[in-house]
């Protein structure tokens, strides 16, 4: 029994080491000096040149333009994340309660044309979408980096189905007590789904920050470029020299990731509860 | 991660429902004679001739322009000849489809993306479940190891990329270096066979965090009862684990075939970009990457459209065998 478990042991931390070792490495890495990683190759103990770099990483002007720095593709990032997320609970929680909490004429019609977004995954239609987006001359802003995404209808399903489980009674009630319709989803709908916009805030957050091929697309000038965007065309620049800027890279690496890995960290519970159980 | 049942689910980087749930978000599992709607609508509601219309609105409006209008976009245009200049365009039927079709370099790729796929989908499946049995049964450090091992799967596809030509870079990558011990000259962005190993390889290790968090908590939703029944009966650990177990994930291991199976088609595009580094000719690439190429840097509007449908339909099918399958062969409790 005793050896079981350690073999147990044994496994999940050869798991470990293929999961987090590279992440270690690289933050390790991105702190030492380009011409060391170029003659000692990658490191698992810190150098002395992390502030350095980042701060260089942050505020160097790089790119093709020389415009754009780590700090402003951050900021880009985040309003992707946060407009991401934001839009896409706002838009499904009120899509979601008029399906539940109202009866109309063209309900179930509504329904599957909500539920067949859900078949077609952006990356199939990435051509055509583009040109609309040029005909409605939205390449280059903020809003065609975002309000496209919010085309799958995932949330509106979750909150759907949420609603559903909250009882009947609560709306009973409600109408006893005289609440219309905007009132019960002030007071009622929208603190009792505090924990589910959570989980699904988190998520949504990670998926916008994520994305990778729709702002490829959406913006060619520089000052929209997200983290994740930029990193290629950086890199072809950056490593294009005699002695590759690895350090450089990996800071932008680290700098990318950072955000959507530490949110999933803290919130790791409203995390795992809302991929795994927003079924409920 | 994001991910719908299909879609977006299925793309899965963002939020999947739980094993089986994609289904029963939509209702669509119970005895399926009533629209979802009506068996599901709540027993009061309020009456109002404007009021859900107004509160769809947004959601419907943005559906349609980004959604639908670009869809049937692709639709009709890949019956047409694009002028690459911009003069206008010549209805051709089927030719782009036949075109498409017939192009070895077109079926090249098809093949590839079918066995990335499968590799990705297994690799990942059985690591993740793998993981997701051990941290089950581990008491002391369970949680340590959770975290651990699902940082991942908030890492983006490009950026995790990245780190893959790091670790398999010429000159500094310890991966290449590994492989040197054993002989193998690994050239990954110049050889094929050596930039699909290492495309394989980071897009698995991306995936597993997903797999893992489903399969760990598929296995803590085993009711305790039932273990120690099983305990009872089967004294051998790995038996117990196919015949007991393993059938009660069943569910959540088909919802993640799914999944990762449209991960592997769609969302390992930012891996594939990144590794072959604009080198397209002569690395591996898939079939969605070969639609933005084709699209965006051949300016082959109408074939590239051609094949956005042959997707199309492709995730399609996946959809309807999927819902079937549920339908017919997993029972949930």
């Amino acid at each position: 029994m005793h050896r079981t478990k350690l073999f147990d042991h044994v496994i999940l931390m050869m798991g470990v080491f293929f999961m987090v070792g590279p992440l270690l490495v690289a933050l390790m890495t991105s702190s030492h000096e380009a011409a060391e990683i170029h003659r000692n190759g990658l490191s698992i103990l810190p150098g002395g040149h992390f502030v350095e770099t980042y701060t260089k990483v942050l505020t160097k002007e790089g790119g093709f333009t020389g415009k754009i720095t780590g700090v402003r593709m951050m900021m880009n990032s985040l309003i992707l994340g946060i407009g991401f997320a934001a839009g896409k609970i706002i838009l499904s929680m009120l899509a979601a309660y008029a399906l539940v909490y109202f009866r109309f004429r063209f309900a179930t019609i509504t329904f599957w044309m909500i539920f067949t977004t859900l078949l077609l995954p952006l990356e199939v239609r990435i051509l055509p979408s583009y040109e609309v987006m040029n005909t409605l001359k939205l390449t280059n802003t903020y809003t065609g980096l975002i309000v496209p995404l919010l085309a799958s209808a995932t949330g509106t399903f979750y909150f759907r189905q949420f609603f559903k489980s909250i009882p009947d009674e609560l709306l009973e009630a409600a109408r006893i007590d005289g609440a219309g319709p905007f009132k019960f989803f002030i007071d009622v709908i929208v603190p009792l789904s505090k924990t589910m916009i959570a989980a699904i805030f988190i998520i949504m957050f990670v998926y916008g920050w994520n994305q990778y091929l729709w702002p490829t697309l959406m913006t060619t000038d520089e000052s929209f470029f997200t983290l994740v965007r930029g990193i290629k065309q950086i890199l072809l620049v950056w490593v294009g020299s005699n002695i590759p800027d690895y350090n450089e890279a990996f800071a932008l690496a680290i700098l990318a990731m950072v955000p959507p890995v530490m949110i999933v960290m803290i919130f790791q519970r409203w995390f795992i509860k809302g991929l795994t159980e927003s079924d409920k | 991660m994001t991910n719908t049942t299909t879609s977006q689910a299925l793309s899965g980087t963002m939020a999947a429902p739980g094993p089986g749930g994609f289904w029963r978000i939509l209702g669509l599992n119970k005895s399926a004679s009533k629209p979802p709607e009506e068996t599901d609508a709540k027993r009061v509601q309020f009456s109002s001739r404007l009021l859900p219309y107004l509160f769809l609105a947004p959601q419907m409006a943005i559906i349609f322009i980004f959604f639908y209008w670009p869809s049937v976009q692709a639709i009709q245009s890949s019956f047409y000849l694009e002028d690459p200049f911009g003069f206008g365009s010549t209805f051709v039927g089927t030719a782009n489809y036949t075109d498409v079709l017939k192009s070895g370099e077109y079926l090249g790729i098809a093949r590839f993306t079918a066995v990335f796929t499968a590799l990705v989908t297994f690799f990942s499946l059985s690591i993740g479940l793998l993981l997701a049995v051990k941290a089950d049964g581990v008491i002391r450090g369970n949680a340590t190891y959770k975290t651990l091992l699902i940082w991942v799967y908030a890492i983006a596809p490009p950026v995790a990329g990245l780190m893959g030509m790091m670790m398999f870079d010429q000159h500094i990558g310890p991966l290449v270096k590994v492989a040197a011990f054993f002989g193998w000259d690994m050239k990954v962005g110049l050889n094929y066979n050596d930039t699909a190993f290492a495309m394989i390889v980071v897009s698995v290790w991306k995936q597993i965090p997903y797999n893992f968090i489903f399969f760990l908590s598929g296995l803590q939703g085993i009711p305790v009862s039932v273990r120690e029944a099983a305990l009872m009966d089967c004294r051998s650990g790995l038996r117990r684990f196919w015949t007991v177990i393993l059938p009660l994930l069943a569910p959540t291991a088909f919802f993640l075939l799914i999944i990762n199976t449209t991960y592997a088609l769609f969302d390992t595009f930012g891996v594939i970009d990144v590794m072959v580094k604009d080198k397209a000719a002569n690395n591996p690439i898939t079939l969605v990457y070969k639609v933005y190429m084709d699209g965006f840097r051949g300016n082959d509007l109408g074939g590239s459209s051609a094949q956005s449908v042959i997707l199309m339909i492709i995730v399609f099918v996946l959809t309807i065998f999927q819902f079937r399958f549920i339908e017919r062969r997993v029972h949930y409790n």
